[in-house]
């Protein structure tokens, strides 16, 4: 069997001022900080890129084994996340090598506004993310939540294998460091379990974390 | 035939996609497909075989990742080896007529380069250069660079294959729905930069389908004087019934690729998703067509990363402020290996419009190739306009061009053969336009006609090693009119003159003229007026200077180059904002809340404003006094604010930012006087992570209460830091990492500094630590923000 790749450019996502506040590490709106962001957003202009390529492809579970058909696993985690799934997602989203050039060029002139640049790449990546995650529900009944290389006792190691199974250098530009960093920085890689049938339950990302004292916490996820 | 013989009046056809094709023998996902070569070489050899049997002139062999990062020394050679046999033995089997070629395919290594990401621009050369000269010890015939989706990987491999053998070498990159490469290339400043490497045919492959890569591929016919290369995919891929096929079919495929044939390109094949079957198609459909004569372009133009720029239309501004000379706080900078000041002398000059940045880092104390690669790197890591590379220094000159990522400006050469000899090469091999001096043996000849003969000299000189006209640019020098009143005169007749009669290109670096005289900037403006209608192509400028813009608008507005003049208009515009701003400053005086106006702006993080507070309050105290009664207090508002989770992190910084800009007014008006400076403190993101925001936000802060910082980046060797942090004797280390995957360098970090520097203590944070991981480490604190690292640091100085 051929799993096609399949690559998708998105037009960009509405920005979520309220998550860049919070990724900026600003619990409320300040006026400051709120125009500080609209002259960012208005500096990006145009410049960011969404792309996503993504594959479908079985998923067999034997105890904590995991057979994702690129690759094997032991993860109890993921496999918990997996269970009664038959196939899932694997997905690499990016929005470009810009917004590191534009972080980089603040960390020169201006920390501030690098801060902002940082937290607006991570709203952004995170929106294309959910865009790209709402258009799976549509086609499946049960979506999980989208489960990540470093998850739980999912080893960051497998990335090697995602962005092999991906080919995500050709077909989206995302290369990975020998230090299993992604560049551009802004980019995902993650896992996302689907049935076609609603006879598994959506587990809730931050509640099924063990970091209790993260900062990013969401306490009414849903 | 050699392959390059045939190419002058004939077709190439070459082969189509090989990933799919192993997909449906079984290649699993997951799975590296070079390694087929060795274990499947019957299914390898079959696949070309049956594109020689379609037709195709040139088979790629399936080496496409074979490179060392992906497979050991051992296994890449018995891969290469493979690999080429296998081609040469379907080139045996295989009985259709035409002629035959085997190229050594090099695909991306999957990495990306520095800064972005981590595989250094050397050392991606190296890596390709070892898969290179195992082409040319199994014997290809040609070297195809292929879907490279950056423009400095690109020139990486283009680079080792020139340099490793005399293979005709074919480039193709992959563009993305933009019509860019991913990391921002478009095709004229790819083909700017390739022709400038000296390679022998470029392009386009993968992506997409024929149709849509036809805007690129135009863009390509349209500035390239070597032969154009087309490699569609066979559309997109789609899953029916249960097997993979792509929406364009070869009888549609062929008569697409067809039709661009008949626009100019000469070699063509197919990428993902074509078979055998398409490339038959396509050498059926174009049977009898004859090729279309590739026609040498004759456009002057420069690269970035991003962009061309081209000489000849408008006329081109080169900020020349990226310059030490008679510049007291840039000398110091250079000294201090500062390149911040570097970068911000580029964004701002970007902001006032120039085009080109001119990039000269020479002063005899300092290491000046090392400094001018840095330079080079730094700029081009942030900023997309193209560079002028300004030395003397031929070596520093080399360097600084092969770490140039597209096709630079080169100032200079001159008429003495010497110079010629030295720099030519250089131009020759990496590409670039370069500036002519028309001065020679003899010096700068007094008279304009002369120095067109000089030119005329350069010229021929340029010929004989392979340079065309159209990538020289001649300056026939600006000289001082308070030394010789005729001056100016005779340099805007040679602009004339060189312009009327080679048909040349040329340039001048303008502020000399006035050198001497008063009120400079006028005498500036209008010789650069006089220059640009005396036909100047391009002017090295000081872009600050408010006569030199107007006499840029000025000319573009009389000269038809400013459709409705938006360009003058929005010039207008920012002309008064200057007096603006200082008026605000002083306008708004209610300290209701606030100790003092300057407190206020700090508090609030407004930096200019805090910048033009500080000016007026040194008419009437002390510099040390304001920082003693104002801004430290206000910064302890911020800190205490921040630390009680009242204050948040955007607004630390904004009034840290507010509180620099106030401490650098003062230190401007205290001339050598120290301001109140604390310990050492040396500051790193250790190896392996290329995370600096963290750090950059705790070197601020530190800065601000008056610290030494000595920040040695991101992805810092423990080596460095050890070394450092020696040689400063510093008390204090901080240490920054921001992956589970880097913190292991930290440990190693750490273990060296307790070796090399037991003296010093060391903080670390970052995403990832906490305590109990800091402590397992062996550093003497965890600091969870900026603020504790402050406290933490002063603590430490306190007690020293």
């Amino acid at each position: 069997m051929i799993y096609p790749i399949y690559v998708k450019n998105y037009p960009a996502p509405d920005f979520n001022k309220k998550e860049i506040l919070r990724y900026a590490g600003a619990k409320e709106d300040i006026i400051e900080i709120n125009a500080l962001i609209d002259e960012c957003i208005k500096e990006l202009d145009g410049k960011l890129n969404y792309k996503v390529c993504y594959v479908e492809y079985p998923v067999k579970i034997l105890g904590d084994d995991v057979d994702l058909t690129f690759t094997s696993v032991r993860s109890k985690d993921l496999a918990r996340n997996l269970k009664n799934c038959n196939d899932f997602i694997l997905f690499a989203a990016s929005v470009g090598i810009d917004i590191d050039r534009l972080i980089a060029k603040y960390n020169a002139l201006s920390p501030t506004k690098a801060l902002i640049f940082q937290a607006i790449g991570a709203e952004r990546i995170e929106s294309l993310c959910d865009l790209f995650n709402n258009e799976i529900k549509e086609k499946y009944k049960t979506v999980k939540p989208r489960f990540s290389a470093g998850y739980g006792d999912l080893p960051i190691e497998i990335q090697k294998d995602i962005f092999t199974a991906l080919n995500c250098s050709k077909n989206i530009g995302v290369t990975l460091n020998e230090s299993l960093l992604m560049s551009p920085s802004k980019s995902v890689t993650a896992i996302i379990g689907v049935a076609k049938d609603s006879n598994c339950t959506n587990e809730k990302v931050c509640a099924a974390c063990k970091k209790p004292d993260c900062e990013f916490r969401r306490e009414n996820e849903n | 035939m050699k392959i390059k013989e045939y190419l002058k009046n004939n077709l190439i056809f070459l082969d189509g996609g090989m990933g799919t094709l192993l997909q449906v023998q079984g290649l699993k996902a997951g799975e590296l497909p070079e390694r087929w070569n060795v274990t499947h070489s019957e299914v390898i050899t079959q696949i070309h075989k049956a594109y020689y049997d379609a037709g195709s002139n040139v088979v790629n062999t399936n080496t496409f990742g074979a490179n060392s990062l992906k497979f050991s020394d051992e296994e890449l050679e018995e891969i290469v080896k493979c690999a080429v046999q296998n081609a040469k033995n379907a080139k045996e089997q295989s009985v259709s007529a035409q002629e035959k070629w085997i190229a050594l395919d090099i695909g991306p290594t999957g990495r990306m380069l520095k800064p972005y990401g981590d595989l250094d621009f050397e050392d991606a050369v190296k890596v390709f250069s070892k898969t290179v000269k195992l082409g040319v010890k199994y014997g290809v015939d040609l070297v195809f660079i292929e879907t490279m989706n950056d423009s400095y990987e690109t020139k990486a491999a283009v680079l080792a294959a020139k340099e490793n053998c005399d293979f005709p070498v074919f480039v193709s990159n992959a563009y993305g729905e933009d019509g860019c490469l991913m990391t921002g290339a478009n095709p004229k400043a790819m083909v700017a930069m390739l022709e400038g490497l000296g390679v022998d045919a470029i392009g386009v492959n993968c992506s997409f389908g024929p149709k849509k890569l036809a805007p690129v591929v135009e863009e390509y016919l349209k500035y390239s004087s070597i032969p154009v290369l087309l490699e569609p995919n066979a559309g997109l891929p789609k899953v029916v019934e249960g097997k993979t096929v792509y929406d364009v079919l070869p009888e549609e495929f062929s008569s697409d690729v067809s039709a661009l044939i008949k626009k100019g390109v000469r070699i063509a094949g197919g990428c993902c998703g074509t078979t055998p079957d398409y490339i038959k198609a396509l050498v059926e459909k174009t049977k009898g067509q004859v090729p279309v004569k590739i026609e040498k372009k004759n456009f002057s133009v420069i690269s970035s990363y991003t962009h061309a720029v081209e000489f000849g239309y408008e006329p081109i501004l080169i900020g020349e402020r990226i310059n030490p000379t008679g510049k007291k706080k840039f000398k110091e900078a250079l000294k201090a290996n500062d390149t911040d000041y570097i970068l911000k002398e580029g964004v701002s000059q970007q902001e006032r419009g120039v085009h080109i940045l001119d990039v000269n880092v020479g002063l005899p104390e300092i290491d000046e190739s090392k400094m001018l690669v840095s330079a080079v790197k730094e700029l081009q890591a942030i900023i997309d306009l193209p560079l002028q590379i300004d030395t003397s220094n031929v070596f520093a000159m080399e360097k600084a061009l092969r770490a140039y990522n597209g096709k630079a400006m080169v100032n200079s050469v001159n008429g003495k053969k010497e110079s010629m000899e030295a720099v030519f090469p250089l131009v020759k091999k990496y590409g670039g336009l370069v500036v002519c001096l028309t001065l020679d043996e003899d010096g700068i000849p007094e008279k304009a006609e002369d120095r067109l003969e000089i030119a005329k000299k350069i010229l021929e000189k340029a010929k004989e090693f392979g340079i065309d006209k159209k990538d020289l640019i001649f300056d026939p020098l600006a000289l001082t009119i308070s030394a010789d009143k005729n001056a100016a005169r005779e340099t805007l007749k040679a602009v004339k003159l060189i312009k009327e009669n080679l048909g040349a290109h040329t340039s001048l670096g303008v502020s000399n003229v006035s050198f001497g005289l008063p009120e400079r900037d006028i005498i500036n403006g209008n010789f650069f007026t006089l220059a640009l209608f005396n036909g100047l192509s391009a002017g090295i400028i000081n872009p600050y200077s408010n006569e030199i813009m107007k006499a840029y608008h000025t000319f573009l507005a009389l000269n038809g180059f400013d459709d409705n003049f938006e360009k003058y208009i929005k010039f207008t515009e920012d002309l008064p904002k200057q007096t603006a701003v200082q008026g605000t400053a002083i306008a708004k005086k209610d300290s209701v809340e606030y100790q003092s106006e300057l407190q206020k702006a700090i508090i609030k993080g407004l930096k200019e404003q805090a910048n033009l507070i500080t000016k007026e309050l040194l008419l009437t105290e002390k510099p040390l006094d304001i920082v003693q009664n104002e801004i430290i207090p206000a910064l302890n508002i911020v800190g205490v604010g921040f630390e009680n989770k009242a204050v948040y992190l955007p607004q630390l910084l904004m009034s840290a930012e507010a509180s620099k800009s106030a401490f650098e007014r003062i230190k401007e008006s205290m001339s050598g006087e120290k301001t109140a400076n604390k310990c050492a403190f040396v500051i790193a993101t250790v190896k392996g992570d290329i995370h600096d925001i963290g750090k950059n936000i705790v070197k601020l802060l530190l800065e601000n209460y008056g610290f030494n910082v000595c920040d040695l980046g991101k992805d810092v060797s423990p080596e460095e830091v050890a070394q450092k942090t020696k040689e400063l004797k510093a008390p204090i280390v901080g240490l920054s990492a921001l992956m589970t995957t880097t913190v292991p360098a930290m440990e190693q970090t750490i273990k060296l500094l307790r070796e090399k520097a037991p003296w010093c203590k060391i903080v670390v944070g970052g995403a990832v630590l906490n305590k109990e991981y800091a402590d397992m480490i062996g550093a003497d604190k965890y600091a969870k923000d900026a603020m504790e690292t402050v406290r933490y640091a002063e603590e430490i100085n306190n007690g020293l």
